[in-house]
């Protein structure tokens, strides 16, 4: 029967379909685990990136906490950005948000002119339940939807963690600005392109604290490198249940806050 | 009831977010690449699937697809705060956005899909030009033959196959071109007015409504222009594509708002304040009402009772009319409406439109001339009220 020549082609085919079914199986297995390794290893660095180690080993991973029940709503931090950094008006950097929630149940929230002169006490005491300040800023992500959508690559995230735009790059379509869940992009009239908050990247780099941590007269911004134990941000944060804006928008948001309430949007 | 009442103490809209980034230009930009998407789409079901019926739209809806592709980066270009560096979405793409890829979808449907079937559809009529002016135009007519003057039967049969083969690559890719405009939006998770997966779905059967209507609109006013008699049993073929086109369009853009509306997550008040307030004429009224139940009503109506050729006709012009302000209602209910919230969910914004300025009505009128003007231009050149030979050859009875 062997010798069929028939019979033979019939074998050979077989084998040739079998050891074709192994070979796309073992391709498949294989993409599919080095695919799920990639995952995996990309998780690890983004559990390290709000851990231990930065994206980038040996480089520390900056961000921000802030305490809540510390802020007073001053001003003083927006104030200060908005000189540091040449912040146009009505454009804000970091701002203050206040949240009054009143007895009957509805919630008050204002930002005059992003907190900058303060706030004034504008509301019924008598009415109001509780009450708390909010400072915001960018959150620089981990996986920032800003980064991911800049055509051009002109907004990018520094070794360092820090998301800033190159101004002499960016072409002004502002898909960032759209893409912030945050609101904490904004158009820059005076150089037509998108602006944000660096975490005062120019201070940073010559080992001194943003300009409105600094200035902060409750020390309610906690600024520091996540990535090293000692540090106080990374004491803070261990030690403290904190939060981060939109957690469900995967956005790896790196700025902590302690205290936060579930009213705040 | 609500455990939070959201508005009872005032909205709330983040101190940066009191302007709105992108204006009206970007209301235009859809619309345009839509109406170049649906009319390319059109002028396909011609070559590819064999409509004879609205054959004779075919170099008509080509050549309207090229007008207005030739304007459909104005606006956006136009709009961005450094346009002297827009090069750079070329040299520089940024692989992970949508909107890098931009300049290459362009491209690429310009210059290897539409100029080149385009050109093979006119190739015969681009010679016999050549040799028949002269001076200037005959210049510019050898240069348009590309030095290719051969014209015998195995030739044109050439250009047949591949202007067929060039169609079949161009459907996927006027599909990719405005699917993927629909992306850029869907595909933002920060917004919850855009994001959706059904977005590209949507802006596609759009556009196709959008290109169908702008196409028989143009057919029926240019046979009008010329004196000619109107093709109506053209236009019947051409408004039966529509209503087609039209009710999945309809369905799909309802069963985005039903889905919205039963899902109702954590943005359902601020769409309610939104869609009851400054979007309820522009969505209710111009999008779903006039530029949908009203002209699928129309089309409708027309080929149950079969009125008279001439009022279909008026009906068919009518229809599609309302179908194009339709369309632009729903890109400006997209663009600018969803903008018209805060990211925080809890207050609204607004938008003005002016009318002299840099992005106002005057020059939103602008842009939608100069594709008019264009396409004038180009039919002056490219006549294209004689059938292309292919479409002569595939009437003519088989021997």
């Amino acid at each position: 029967m062997s010798e069929d020549p028939k019979d033979i082609t019939r074998r050979e085919t077989l084998q040739t379909v079998g050891r074709s079914v192994l070979l796309i199986a073992i391709g498949v297995a294989g993409g599919v685990g080095g695919i799920s390794t990639l995952q995996n290893v990309r998780r690890e660095m983004k559990l390290k990136g709000t851990k231990k180690e930065g994206r980038y080993p040996g480089s520390p991973w900056y961000s921000m906490a802030i305490d809540i029940e510390k802020c007073i709503g001053c001003g003083r931090c927006v104030q200060a950005c908005s000189e540091e950094n040449d912040v146009p008006p009505g454009h804000y950097r970091t701002w203050i948000e206040r949240y009054a929630i009143m007895k009957d149940g509805s919630v008050s929230i204002t930002s005059p002119n992003g907190g900058i002169n303060g706030f004034e006490n504008d509301i019924d005491e008598d009415k109001v339940e509780r009450a708390f300040f909010v400072p915001k800023l960018c959150n620089h992500c981990d996986d920032s939807p800003c980064t991911q959508v800049c055509p051009v690559g002109a907004t990018f995230e520094t070794k360092e963690g820090v998301v800033i735009v190159d101004y002499d790059w960016c072409i002004g379509c502002r898909y960032c600005i759209q893409s912030c869940p945050y609101g904490s992009r904004f158009w820059n009239p005076k150089r037509n392109t998108a602006d944000k908050c660096t975490l005062c990247y120019h201070r940073i780099k010559k080992g001194e604290q943003p300009a409105c941590a600094e200035v902060c007269p409750t020390g309610a911004r906690l600024f520091g490198d996540l990535s090293d134990d000692a540090s106080p941000l990374a004491k803070f944060v261990r030690e403290n249940a904190t939060m981060t804006m939109k957690p469900n928008l995967m956005t790896g948001a790196k700025v902590q806050y302690k205290g936060l309430s579930k009213e705040v949007v | 009831m609500h455990y939070l009442l959201p508005f009872a103490s005032g909205q709330y809209v983040f101190p940066n977010e009191k302007e709105l980034q992108w204006s009206v230009l970007i209301v235009l930009y859809p619309f345009l690449t839509g109406l170049v998407a649906g009319a390319f789409i059109l002028a396909s079901l011609v070559r590819v699937f064999d409509a004879k019926p609205v054959a004779p739209t075919y170099r008509l809806a080509l050549l309207t697809a090229l007008a207005f592709l030739i304007c459909a980066p104005i606006p956006l270009v136009t709009h961005l705060g450094h346009m002297e560096r827009s090069f750079q979405i070329m040299i520089t793409p940024h692989l992970t956005s949508a909107m890098a890829i931009f300049g290459f979808v362009y491209l690429w449907y310009l210059m290897a899909v539409l100029l080149l079937e385009i050109w093979f559809d006119f190739r015969a009529d681009i010679v016999a030009k050549s040799e028949t002016t002269k001076g200037l135009l005959k210049l510019f007519y050898n240069i348009l033959t590309l030095g290719v003057k051969d014209v015998s039967p195995k030739a044109l049969d050439f250009d047949d196959k591949a202007g067929r083969f060039l169609t079949i690559i161009g459907i996927p890719s006027a599909v990719l071109l405005h699917g993927y405009v629909g992306f850029i939006f869907g595909s933002l998770k920060s917004n919850p007015w855009w994001s959706s997966v059904l977005m590209p779905i949507i802006f596609l059967l759009s556009a196709i409504v959008s290109g169908i209507a702008l196409v028989m609109l143009i057919f029926i006013v240019t046979t009008k222009v010329r004196k000619q008699v109107q093709n109506v049993p053209c236009l019947d073929a051409i408004a039966r594509y529509l209503m087609f086109a039209l009710i999945f369009d309809l369905a799909l853009e309802s069963l985005d708002v039903v889905h919205r509306i039963y899902e109702a997550g954590e943005w359902v008040d601020i769409f309610g304040l939104l869609t009851s307030g400054y979007l309820f004429w522009t969505i209710l009224g111009l999008q779903f009402f006039l530029g949908g139940i009203v002209p699928l009503a129309m089309i409708a109506f027309t080929r149950a009772i079969w009125p008279p050729a001439s009022v279909r006709g008026a009906m068919y012009t009518a229809a599609s009319a309302f179908v194009l302000v339709g369309v632009f209602a729903m890109r400006w209910n997209v663009v600018i409406g969803g903008q018209l919230f805060s990211k925080s969910l809890k207050g609204l914004t607004t938008y003005r439109l002016g009318l002299v300025e840099y992005e106002g009505v005057l020059g939103v009128i602008g842009l939608l001339i100069l594709p008019i003007v264009i396409l004038y231009l180009l039919v002056k050149l490219l006549p294209p009220w004689v059938q292309g030979h292919h479409v002569e050859r595939a009437e003519k009875p088989s021997t």
